[in-house]
């Protein structure tokens, strides 16, 4: 009836073809390209980081410094963001559309595909009201966190801050993805890793507009995240908070040290600032007003970098250098007639008795007989050459811990500076300088540099008889781990422990010997105390008052180095505030005989003072 | 009485029961796409799935209507049918509601219908009813014009609606009429055509030139060209294009490459057609005459896409071919749409475990886009196994169209196969990223009342016919 009916064919041909073509293409996206199921994993889970909570902080008797507080950072991921009422968020997080418009530009800008924060720490009352409304809004999602919290407003050097991680720790360390915080300074620092502890992730099935719809597999490849450890540091916050208190309105440091074990009692740097200042949104205009603004500078850590010459403390130092040399014994006597002269060459002293043997000469403080002592061991026959006797001597200060890092827990701590005989080849410009010419050295002075840290680690040195351990500030974790093995190592000097006696019985001297003695106003009754006096010139104003102390005599508890900064000299605020501080330490309060002096060092302003 | 047994006897009961089939699946899947916690009953009528279930009672009811209707009713009125259609498609541009920029949709309260659907089986008596009259002949220009005029009417009228998806369909009356007649080259070279279309937008014009160029120098040396008439040619064109060029120098006109190009082949023709004429070479000339019109065809389009069309158009055309990369414009819908299917590995994630599906990635994902659904929840197997029963529904109407005694019937009962194949074709091609994203709905699983009324009634109408094969229509 029709010629054309075996058309059919190709027509039916073709409809085959097509659902041949249709049915080779399932196979491909099916089961040979697996790319496919994994898009479709990633389109609909969303790993939510679970964070640890952050490990708190006590002192050495288990009081709380730091704790946390929860937070709720709002983030954003660009890719999944779509059209939203932008004044409706505005209004309900109470922020500008201009700056919600810069957030989003700044999110994109730093991944499309990663979350970054849109806003941060939300308050509980507006994360509540946003909780409900969040829908509205796909590409948002709420972020708890943890802000650290301060019970007490101390010891915020010690303790360091928390600050959001920068791209170069992000780079440098991939356990961490933008808006997280890392410690930048003190104990969270270099405790940094214990105190995190570990990032968790709990997967969740979304839908298009990212709302929550159930657990992934019922949590089976969730990762639950572990709580940092709890750290209890070796700082007497009682302590710490007397010092702060006795520093007020002074600038220096204090820097308190158990002698038989290395730990850091008190470390206070002064003028100091309250550690809720770097804590929750304001901590960027807090922390421009401190760095720029504050000419103070109490973010700079002056217990650990400030850099002072030691002064006439050093001269405990080269009486122990010149024992062990055998260039003096105790009984060497060196005359001083208001100073040491050879030739037209001066250095002054003040008046005082004389001849003095050498532990009239730690409590008097003479310099000549320093720069005789100096001088006898650079001098000395048996080395040769005045660079020879110059190394000799130097080996010896560096076995206090000197002109390097001493290796404590802190962050930013210095070198210091012992100088080499290649110094002062340089600055000479000749191979054999005379001793005259670095005497200074004999009583402190001159190119040496020396940080507090370094000086309180000195006293206890001296305390121990001749061996330290690394200073540190923690002492163990919360879960009984213990610190680095590095801080239960003595550490010995190259003195030995027979010729501390002599000096320490003039740094007895110094504190009780009566008539002449520069460390009388840190006499505590009934405490044996030993220390030195020192003073810093300083070319910029007043000079810089330093004292060193440890007590008792015997089993040492505490050893203590106090600078205030234009305190004019050692006995009028260092020996002060060190005695005070050994009495709390020792006794847990201030016998009333000394309750005027305690109260004359609060009230003492250095800062304000000039403006008057 | 006798004459309902009879019915009964005579309906083809393959075609209902895959239809049936069809239909069920459809439903379920709807039930899967739109599935939430909220509410999980099956006929709830507040979702999607409850309607469906409406929309599938009162498509059984359309069907029985129409089993019931004299088969002669469908010829005679074949016509008044089709106007009143028209008249529909005319109305809806005045009266209708826009959805989406389309202005395709009637509201009457609650109840949406949109004539376009219902226009496809109407032209489609239309067309069987022409191709069947006494003086019809498939190659006289009158008869070729009557039925472009059918076709191009509705086709116009839906296009005005801005629903360019839904008129695409009627270029699948071509398969039609190659079945009555119509020589394989139109076919084949409507098919070019089309893919020269698409070509030209998604490629530049030297890729089409190369393309162009080397296809017809296959064919023709395949046809028995000799090499060395070849290089005659090209010699001839060098020489052409060289005198353009220096022209060009001499006047001081600025040619451009293309056009000093287009305008030597233009001149070499002449001498070639001739040449081939000379050597018997008949299918060279016929390769040359129809690189040469494609190559014509392909700049003419660029040129209108580029200089003649609107900027929205052109976007509409863009997004169409998916050359328009807006992440959530039509590029993700089939990135979406490729994950959801790739995502059901063998054997699929199970019912109502799709999680593509369930949390909305995939946009329209009860319409245009069920397939997804198939693909993700039932796999590999799940979705050939779907491919399959469609296509043996539609080689079954093509089975059942041959054993017609009535033309008219045959000619009907292909458009209906066409028609089904068209959407299959491009509805799938679309959720597998091969074809151009046309929302389009894939017959029986698509959610919508009027698409799927609309395949009932083309499907039913055809099976009454069927019932009556042995009698000739007039
Ligand atoms: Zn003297």
């Amino acid at each position: 009836m029709n010629n054309f009916s075996n058309r059919i064919y190709v027509i039916a041909g073709i409809f085959i073809l097509v659902v041949l073509v249709f049915i080779i293409r399932l196979l491909n996206l099916q089961i040979i390209d697996e790319s496919y199921k994994l898009s479709a994993e990633n389109n609909s889970q969303r790993q939510v980081t679970q964070f640890p909570a952050r490990g708190l902080i006590y002192d050495r008797n288990g009081k709380l410094l730091v704790y946390n507080q929860a937070a709720y950072d709002l983030m954003i991921i660009p890719r999944q963001v779509k059209q939203f009422d932008t004044i409706d968020l505005c209004n309900l997080l109470g922020i500008d559309k201009k700056d919600a418009l810069k957030q989003i530009a700044k999110a994109k800008k730093y991944s499309y595909r990663k979350a970054s924060i849109f806003l941060k720490q939300l308050s509980s009352e507006r994360y509540a009201v946003l909780q409900e409304k969040l829908y509205k809004f796909p590409g948002f999602f709420v972020q708890p966190r943890t802000l650290r919290k301060y019970p007490r407003q101390s010891a915020a050097h010690a303790l360091g801050y928390l600050r959001e991680v920068n791209n170069k720790e992000m780079k440098n360390d991939s356990y961490y993805s933008q808006g997280d915080y890392i410690g930048k300074s003190g104990i969270e620092r270099t405790y940094e890793k214990e105190l995190r502890g570990e990032k968790g992730v709990e997967i969740f099935w979304v839908d298009v507009y990212n709302r929550i719809k159930g657990s992934y597999k019922d949590g089976k490849f969730d990762k639950p995240p572990v709580s940092g450890k709890n750290l209890y540091s070796t700082l007497d916050i009682g302590l710490q908070e007397y010092g702060e208190l006795l520093m007020s309105n002074k600038k220096g440091g204090i820097v308190a040290i158990e002698p038989n074990s290395g730990e850091i009692l008190a470390k206070i740097s002064s003028p100091a600032y309250d550690p809720e200042m770097f804590v929750g949104r304001a901590m960027n205009q807090n922390y421009k007003r401190l760095v720029q603004n504050d000419s103070l500078k109490p973010l700079f850590d002056r217990s650990m970098m400030a850099l002072y010459p030691p002064g006439s403390v050093f001269k405990l130092i080269n009486a122990l250098i010149g024992l062990q040399e055998k260039v003096i014994t105790p009984a060497t006597r060196f005359e001083c007639h208001n100073g040491y002269h050879v030739g037209n060459f001066t250095m002054k002293c003040h008046s005082h008795a004389s001849p003095l043997d050498l532990i009239h000469s730690i409590q008097l403080s003479c310099n000549a007989y320093y720069a005789n002592v100096f001088r006898s061991i650079l001098e000395y026959p048996k080395y040769g050459s005045v660079q020879n006797g110059f190394k000799v001597w130097r080996k010896h200060v560096l076995s206090f811990g000197f002109g390097n890092k001493l290796g404590a827990d802190l962050p930013n701590e210095l070198n210091g500076f012992i100088p080499t005989t290649d110094y002062y080849k340089k600055k000479y410009r000749r191979e054999n300088w005379r001793a005259l010419n670095v005497i200074s050295l004999a009583i402190g002075q001159g190119e040496l540099l020396i940080t507090p840290l370094q000086m309180a680690n000195m006293v206890a040195t001296i305390a121990n008889r001749g061996y330290y351990y690394i200073p540190h500030i923690a002492k163990y974790f919360g879960d009984g781990e213990l610190i680095d093995a590095k801080f239960m190592k003595r550490k010995q000097t190259s003195i030995d422990s027979v010729y501390y006696k002599p000096v320490i019985d003039g740094m007895e001297e110094v504190i009780s010997g009566g008539e002449g003695s520069t460390g009388r106003l840190a006499a505590i009754p009934g405490i044996r105390v030993c220390g030195k006096t020192g003073t810093v010139e300083n070319p910029h104003g007043d000079d810089h008052s330093v004292f060193v102390a440890f007590a008792p005599r015997e089993n040492p508890k505490i050893a203590i180095v106090v600078y205030v900064e234009n305190g004019v000299w050692g006995a009028r605020y260092g020996a002060p505030i060190a005695g005070l501080m050994i009495e709390k330490y020792l006794r847990g309060e201030i016998s009333q005989s000394k309750k005027w002096l305690e109260k004359r060092m609060i009230e003492a302003d250095l800062i304000h003072k000039k403006k008057e | 009485m006798t004459r309902r047994t009879n019915l009964l006897k005579s309906l083809d009961w393959w075609t209902i029961l895959l239809y049936a089939l069809l239909v069920f699946l459809g439903w379920v899947n709807i039930y899967a796409a739109v599935y939430n916690e909220g509410h999980q009953s099956i006929f709830d009528i507040s979702q999607r799935y409850g309607k469906q279930l409406l929309w599938i009672g009162a498509a059984g009811f359309i069907a029985i209507i129409i089993l019931i209707i004299e088969s002669k009713f469908f010829s005679a009125f074949a016509y008044p049918t089709y106007l009143f259609m028209l008249l529909l498609l005319i109305s809806v541009l005045i009266f209708g509601r826009d959805v989406k920029g389309a202005r395709s949709w009637f509201e009457f309260g609650a109840i949406r219908f949109q004539p376009a659907e219902f226009a496809k089986f109407a032209t489609c008596l239309a067309i069987s009813r022409y191709v069947t009259q006494y003086n019809f002949k498939i190659h006289k220009i009158k008869s070729l014009f009557i039925s472009s005029l059918i076709l191009f009417t509705p086709m116009a009228l839906i296009v005005l609606q801005g629903d360019a998806g839904s008129a695409l369909v009627y270029s699948v009356f071509l398969l039609v009429l190659y079945r009555e007649g119509l020589s394989g080259i139109v076919l084949f070279l409507g098919f070019l055509a089309a893919l020269l279309f698409i070509f030209t937008l998604l490629w530049s014009k030297l890729t089409i030139l190369l393309l162009i160029l080397s296809v017809s120098l296959i064919a023709a040396k395949l046809s028995g060209l000799k090499w060395k008439n070849f290089g005659l040619g090209i010699l001839i064109m060098g020489a052409f294009s060289s005198l353009i060029w220096i022209t060009g120098k001499i006047l001081n006109l600025h040619f451009s490459s293309y056009f000093i190009v287009i305008v030597s082949m233009v001149l070499c023709i002449i001498p070639f057609l001739f040449f081939t004429y000379k050597q018997k070479l008949r299918n060279v000339a016929w390769i040359i005459l129809i690189s040469f019109c494609s190559l014509f065809y392909s700049f003419s389009v660029g040129y209108i896409f580029s200089n003649v069309l609107e900027q929205h158009q052109r976007t509409r055309i863009n997004e169409l071919l998916g050359i328009e990369s807006d992440p959530y414009g039509a590029g993700y819908n089939v990135a979406q749409s490729k994950i959801a299917i790739g995502s059901g590995g063998f054997t699929g994630k199970g019912f109502l475990n799709g999680t593509q599906t369930k949390f909305k990635f995939v946009p329209e994902q009860s319409t245009d886009f069920i397939f997804c659904t198939v693909g993700e929840e039932w796999g590999f197997v799940g979705a050939t196994v779907v491919l399959l029963l469609l296509l043996t529904l539609i080689l079954r109407l093509l089975i059942l169209a041959e054993r017609q005694r009535s033309s008219f019937s045959r000619v009907y009962g292909y458009g209906v196969a066409c028609i089904l194949f068209f959407h299959l074709a491009v509805n799938v091609g679309m959720t597998l990223g091969l074809a151009p994203v046309i929302g389009i709905p894939l017959p029986f699983f698509s959610y919508g009342g009027s698409s799927l009324w609309s395949f009932t009634i083309l499907l039913f109408i055809f099976l009454r016919l069927d019932a009556n094969r042995l009698e000739l229509l007039r």
